[in-house]
């Protein structure tokens, strides 16, 4: 958290570490997919993908190193998903 | 640096060039939470389709092309290293750089599209593509088509922000050939860059909730 810092600027290596990162969350959701683990399977999965997304929210678009007004827009979008998420699913699941 | 200097690429209603870039941040961030929601719609409708019919969601997956899925994802987490690279050789005042490596993550957006374009017609021939062309026979057919019309409206509403994608950068790479950037003024090739990644992690959930289904919950 660096206020309005606008350029910080990331050594090459990070981006590499976190593109290495990807790739290999990659293989593994591929991989995990293949054995059978019942509902687990899909949490896994989306736990890789939360994990890629937050690595790519985080390095790639520098939201570690933002303001906390960046951070509070960046998780906003998340939160009003939830809501659509939760009362939808608050409508099928009491059926 | 004289005053003057110091505000050459500040509007004059910014006090300072930080006050200006990071509205125009705020401003992107924004807009990515409308998107959000914009793709939010269709995965609420996966959500509930999914939940109703998860057998049916099995048996669809087995048409799906993972090695070449998996390979799309690769070259789309490649496209971000080089456009996350591009904006760092842009704050470094390396123009040549930059201007590559914005090249480069459009040769990788391209190459998602044809692969993708590859797995359309794979699709379209096997009588995949929902409506009268719709081919499949079994158990659930009519869930399977809608599994499939779900498919093609998430992948082809994500391969619209691609070209999208593909069209800011073109921009970018002609104002970066032309020195429109410095390590002063670059809040284009970085807001642009925070639309690409944008994109990339709609496919990294996409993949998995499409190309890798099992069939419990």
């Amino acid at each position: 958290m660096q206020g309005l810092t606008s350029d910080h600027i990331v050594p090459v290596k990070v981006y590499f570490a976190v593109a290495g990162g990807l790739y290999l969350l990659l293989i593994l959701t591929v991989a995990i997919s293949l054995i059978d683990l019942g509902s687990l399977n899909i949490v896994a999965a989306l736990a890789i993908a939360v994990a890629k997304m937050l690595l790519v929210v985080l390095f790639f678009m520098h939201v570690r190193w933002s303001s906390r007004m960046v951070w509070l827009f960046a998780s906003g979008g998340l939160v009003w998903l939830a809501i659509l998420f939760m009362l939808t699913m608050a409508d099928f699941l009491s059926r | 640096m004289s005053d003057q200097a110091r505000r050459a690429h500040v509007a004059h209603q910014f006090d300072d060039r930080q006050q200006q870039n990071e509205v125009g941040r705020l401003g992107m961030w924004l807009f990515l939470a409308t998107e959000i929601l914009f793709f939010g719609g269709l995965f609420t409708a996966y959500l509930v389709m999914r939940y109703k019919w998860p057998e049916a969601f099995a048996v669809a997956n087995e048409k799906m092309n993972v090695p070449l899925g998996a390979i799309n994802t690769g070259v789309l987490l490649t496209s971000s290293l080089t456009m996350a690279l591009g904006v760092r050789a842009t704050q470094l005042g390396s123009r040549k750089g930059a201007f590559w490596l914005i090249i480069a993550t459009i040769v990788f957006g391209l190459a998602f599209l044809g692969i993708k374009g590859i797995e359309y017609a794979e699709k379209f021939r096997e009588g995949l593509w929902p409506g009268t062309n719709f081919t499949f026979e079994g158990p659930a057919a009519r869930q399977v088509e809608s599994f499939f019309s779900l498919y093609f409206m998430m992948t082809g509403l994500h391969a619209l922000h691609m070209l999208v994608g593909v069209g800011i950068m073109s921009v970018v790479a002609v104002m970066l050939w032309r020195g429109a950037f410095s390590p002063e003024y670059y809040a284009p090739v970085e807001i642009g860059g925070l639309y690409w990644h944008f994109v990339d992690i709609i496919w990294i959930f996409l993949f998995p909730l499409l190309y890798l289904i099992h069939p419990h919950w």
